[in-house]
């Protein structure tokens, strides 16, 4: 559906997009990830034909955003990071105008506007001026304008961004609502990446204008966890699934010394297996519980081992790697997967000093 | 004809009327229209920008108007208030039409322009649609202007109403293309700043609409040359008051011409705009 080519933007001096290629599906949700300034923005003003690219291109249902422009701007809708509604003028006559400009046919202008409003919920506040409106239903009234035109690819620059997290979880289902119900298209650009494993089928990781991961949100998980090394475990580095488990204790001190051989024990068992990477003891001051902190390979499959084979357990925590993490590796140097002399080599060596 | 090829008839008819309503033609007209239909939206229902635009040709009508008027008798036998009227309808579009088109520094730096821009239309769509609407802005305080007129004394008939009618069409279409041109190239807000003091108050100033033009030193008297606004002072004063340095086909010929050259500096400047 979407066919980036070498796409390059330089300004001056700065190269924002370095000559990223990239292959996206009819129907996925892609979502762009990366620092401020990594150059996620730039990519979609050119892909919506708003910049032109400094070399390279990019086709959108098979048309060329440089020669075609006017053809996939037809094709595309899109929703800008800042509230782009005239907001003197009402939910409805705001998506009336649109819909002359993307010359919706007359008999079905009105029709699809009130279809749109009610998919957003904003019908019953459509003759409302969009002043009146809540950030979030501005949103609601950016998303129900870019889908007019019935695109085939609808462009989310950070949708959800300064809305409260019942906003966002509203946006959430209206974006789910539409890949559902319209099949369309989604490339969506965001910060939060809670978000983006909720609603990406996949993602891109983009670093200093270079894409440098792309895959599934779960791929992308194991992948951090797998690219751990012994060094990582004993730096505090490691990125992977953790488990903490918390033994009974009682106050006599006959039994304290119990409690250490439980423990012992414990460990030895733990010990023996091979998806125990690292034991750690702890002793938590306050309640003086035993802690054993374990760092682990799949927990979802391991941990109803471990619960049957050690003893005394009272409680425990585990963790398993986020996006958040995901996100921190591949921005923070640590897995550099560019050539040398890259940024992200530079980075490293900038980081060791 | 029986029922069934009443129905096909029907149904044709309507086809091609669709056909001609979904043609590239009326979705270009369609386009002007909706950037226009928002500028008019927006411009009536901002009622203290309505409001403020029409007291500043009012402090001038009757307080520049009435001091000067007291202590000054012109060469020409009419008072400085009916004088300056032509003067001050000028005004008004002037700084009506310069500041719209101006205006798009801040459309651009809210993203209200890029919506726009990223819809299937031409830049030079966009450029007419927001040009009629500049002008319809100037148009509704036109028609307010003529009405004060009246309290000042200024007699109306129906050939004058259409040339001044005529006269301001061309003149704020004009001036609200130079207004957008300029604007379109400019980055920063204070850019409008520049415009004001470079633009519109020269425009005004030289356009003769606080004295007449019999007079003057040479070197003013060219400055004059070259500012339109002069020309449609002087066709309004013909038809208001009576007086003309110029004929009135003359004025317009240079109206026209100043309106072709800014429309076309506009639509260059528009096409070359960068949409982020």
């Amino acid at each position: 559906m979407i066919t980036l080519k070498n796409l390059t933007k330089k300004f001056d001096k700065i190269v924002a997009v370095d000559s990223v290629s990239l292959d996206i599906l009819e129907g996925e949700v892609f979502g762009l990830l990366g620092q401020n300034g990594a150059g996620k923005t730039t990519i979609i003003h050119m892909l919506a034909t708003l910049l032109k690219p400094t070399s390279g291109t990019a086709q959108i249902n098979g048309y060329d955003i440089i020669k075609d422009s006017s053809k996939v701007r037809k094709n595309i809708g899109i929703v800008f990071q800042a509230p782009s509604s005239d907001d003197m003028l009402t939910g409805f006559e705001n998506l009336k105008i649109h819909s002359y400009l993307y010359g919706v046919p007359s008999e079905l202008r009105v029709n699809r506007i009130n279809d749109l409003l009610k998919l957003v919920g904003l019908y019953k506040r459509k003759d409302d001026i969009v002043k009146k409106y809540s950030g979030g239903m501005r949103r609601r009234l950016e998303i129900a304008r870019g889908l007019l035109h019935k695109p085939k690819v609808i462009f989310l620059d950070e949708p959800t961004l300064g809305l409260d997290p019942n906003s966002r979880k509203s946006m959430w289902d209206y974006i789910q609502k539409l890949v559902k119900e319209e099949k369309i298209t989604i490339i969506l650009t965001t910060h939060y990446m809670e978000e983006a494993d909720t609603l990406c089928d996949r993602i891109g990781f983009i670093n200093k204008g270079k894409i440098i991961a792309i895959d599934t949100p779960q791929q992308l998980k194991l992948m951090i966890k797998s690219n751990n090394n012994n060094d990582d475990i004993n730096t505090g580095k490691y990125v992977g699934d953790i488990i903490k488990l918390h033994f009974k204790v009682t106050g006599d001190k006959d039994i304290q010394l119990n409690n250490s051989h439980i423990l012992t024990k414990n460990i030895e068992i733990l010990k023996s297996f091979k998806f125990v990477k690292k034991i750690e003891q702890k002793k938590e001051s306050e309640n003086k519980n035993l802690v054993l902190i374990l760092h682990v390979d799949d927990i979802n499959h391991n941990l109803p081992i471990i619960l049957k084979s050690v003893d005394n357990v009272e409680s425990i925590e585990f963790s398993q790697p986020t996006l958040d993490d995901v996100f921190y590796t591949f921005t923070q140097g640590k897995i550099a997967e560019e050539p040398e002399g890259g940024f992200m080599e530079r980075y490293a060596q900038y980081d060791k000093k | 004809m029986n029922n069934e090829e009443n129905i096909k008839y029907t149904r044709e008819k309507t086809m091609t009327i669709n056909n001609i309503l979904n043609s590239n033609f009326v979705n270009n007209f369609l386009s002007v229209y909706a950037i226009w239909l928002r500028e008019f939206k927006v411009y009536l229902r901002e009622r203290s920008r309505l409001v403020g635009s029409l007291f500043t040709p009012l402090l001038w009508l009757f307080i520049v108007g009435s001091g000067i008027g007291s202590s000054t008798t012109l060469s020409i036998d009419v008072n400085y208030q009916k004088f300056i009227f032509p003067g001050i309808i000028s005004m008004s579009i002037i700084f009506t039409s310069v500041f719209y088109g101006a205006y798009i520094i801040w459309d651009r730096k809210f993203d209200f322009l890029k919506s726009v821009m990223v819809a299937p239309i031409s830049r030079e769509t966009i450029f007419i649609g927001k040009t009629l609407g500049g002008m319809t802005n100037s148009m509704i305080q036109v028609f307010m202007l003529l009405v004060i007129g009246l309290f000042i004394g200024i007699e109306y008939s129906l050939v004058s109403i259409l040339q001044i009618m005529f006269v301001s069409v061309i003149l704020s279409f004009l001036l609200t293309a130079l207004g957008l041109g300029l604007g379109s190239r400019m980055h920063s807000l204070e850019g409008f700043q520049m415009i004001v003091t470079f633009v519109v108050f020269p425009l005004f100033f030289l356009s003769g609409a606080l004295y007449p033009l019999d007079n003057l030193p040479d070197w003013l008297l060219f400055l004059t040359f070259i500012d339109p606004a002069t020309y449609a002072v002087d066709a309004l004063r013909n038809s208001t008051v009576g007086i003309a340095t110029y004929s009135f086909g003359f004025d317009l010929l240079l109206l026209f011409c100043s309106a072709i050259i800014t429309t076309l500096f506009g639509m260059l400047s528009f096409r070359k705009m960068r949409a982020v």
